[in-house]
């Protein structure tokens, strides 16, 4: 099948499919009319049931926390998969990691610095984005990605042998792993000491405080941790392909 | 439906066919950054300041550096190739 | 106008599903798949949005204020990370189709065998 017979094929495809989907969305209710019920029982329930001011983590982690479970899983076994297929093949080997010559063009030693001194400011500002999710905006998921961002800064400034140094690849495998696990077993608190599975086992503090909220700082901390090593496995996975490994 | 909220979704909506238009990876992977940032200013936008950071995050920071990384090893072997003829 | 979002959301989802079939490059096919996921996000949001409401944090509003709906917040938001760790899954499969085939051109690939 050639390529405009493949083109021409799609764009009658599509019209149909375009079609379909306007006609279903003429029946939905209208923008800003949200009729649904779920959505009003949490919020007013929300602050209440959970202690936590940031519905949304609260969604997440608590009300919804076996649905999140299932998605980091998904997150695990595609870096999963990553690490399995840019593995090193019987015809390849590594180079030899040549010190400081792993310098970018236009990289100065400047910039190196600058990178360096930036790892720990974005470091605190990622633990605060996880630990203060179920208070203001962010979590475990966007926290971890800050976190992985803070030892990128190392690698984007030119310092690849640091970047190995704040970001060991056992230390990385270990602590996503341990976060998948963590998040499993808060799962498992859940169901030996309140009956169900991922109940929020622990007493609820007052909203707005920083340790309240029950098993979702917990979670945060789990979700945080392993979306920071994973982040991290796949751009080593990746910067290791384009800067060490070559065919024999 | 506001002014801005409609503003915005003209600007996502002006953005996807540059995304897929463009066809050298390398411009596509700052048009990603880019498209990534206006869908982040409409979440915000529409009241979803979580989603938007995540957005910002992910389409700044971790994809387009995925994209170029494996475009550098794709263009690294070719020339390894070339080198071997 | 009621419906001008999830329009948009067809639009976006039509271009990106456009990029995948003509594509020359999987690279690109791979970032035309996020345009298409672009979509589902707009269209999500737009359905949970309420008018007049609030982003749903109470840490600095009163308890009655309205706010929009965080169910659909909160499958979007995992959602961005989740898909970026799968689109870097698909760009791995394309490296290592360039270092088996020689070629990431989607057209050219299957009538490359062994």
């Amino acid at each position: 099948m050639n390529r405009r017979l493949r083109i021409g094929l799609f764009l009658g495809g599509a019209a149909l499919l375009a079609g379909m989907l306007v006609a279903a969305v003429g029946d939905l209710p209208g923008f800003g009319h949200y009729p649904g019920p779920y959505g009003i029982l949490i919020e007013e329930t929300g602050v209440a049931g959970t202690s936590a001011t940031d519905l949304v983590t609260a969604v997440n982690f608590d009300y919804r926390a076996f649905d999140t479970m299932g998605e980091e899983f998904i997150l695990f076994a595609a870096v999963l998969g990553v690490a399995i297929v840019l593995r090193r093949r019987r015809g390849e080997r590594a180079e030899d990691e040549r010190g400081d010559d792993h310098h970018f063009p236009g990289s100065s030693s400047a910039l190196g610095a600058l990178g360096l001194a930036l790892v720990g400011p974005v470091f605190v500002l990622g633990a605060y984005v996880v630990t203060h999710g179920q208070i203001t905006p962010g979590g475990g998921f966007q926290g971890g990605v800050v976190l992985a961002a803070a030892a990128l800064i190392a690698f984007l400034a030119g310092e690849y042998v640091a970047f190995k140094v704040i970001a060991p690849h056992a230390m990385v495998e270990a602590g996503e792993a341990a976060g998948a696990a963590g998040f499993a077993l808060v799962g498992l608190g859940g169901l030996i000491f309140a009956g169900t599975f991922f109940a929020n086992f622990i007493a609820l503090g007052t909203p707005g405080s920083f340790l309240s909220s029950g098993t979702i700082p917990i979670s945060n901390l789990a979700v945080g941790i392993e979306v920071a090593g994973a982040f991290l496995l796949l751009w080593t996975e990746f910067s290791d392909q384009a800067l060490v490994v070559r065919s024999k | 439906m506001t002014a801005l909220q409609i503003g915005a979704l003209i600007v996502v909506g002006a953005g996807a066919p540059l995304v897929v238009l463009v066809r050298d990876p390398v411009r596509q992977a700052f048009c990603v950054g880019v498209f990534g940032t206006a869908l982040a200013l409409l979440f915000f936008i529409f009241q979803a300041p979580d989603v938007a950071l995540s957005q910002i995050v992910v389409s700044t920071v971790a994809l387009p550096l995925m994209i170029l990384l494996a475009l550098a090893k794709i263009r690294e072997h070719e020339e390894e190739e070339e080198e071997r003829e | 106008m009621t419906v001008f979002p999830f329009l948009v959301a067809i639009w976006i989802l039509c271009w990106g599903l456009y990029g995948i079939v003509s594509s020359r490059n999987l690279v690109h096919l791979v970032i035309c798949l996020g345009v298409t996921q672009a979509a589902t996000y707009v269209l999500l949001l737009g359905v949970g949005y309420r008018n007049g409401g609030a982003a749903p944090i109470y840490a600095d509003i009163a308890e009655s204020t309205m706010v929009v709906d965080p169910v659909v917040q909160a499958l979007a938001l995992v959602d961005v990370v989740v898909e970026a760790t799968v689109s870097a899954l698909l760009l791995a499969v394309a490296v290592q189709t360039h270092k088996r085939f020689g070629t990431i051109d989607p057209d050219e690939l299957h009538s490359l065998r062994g």
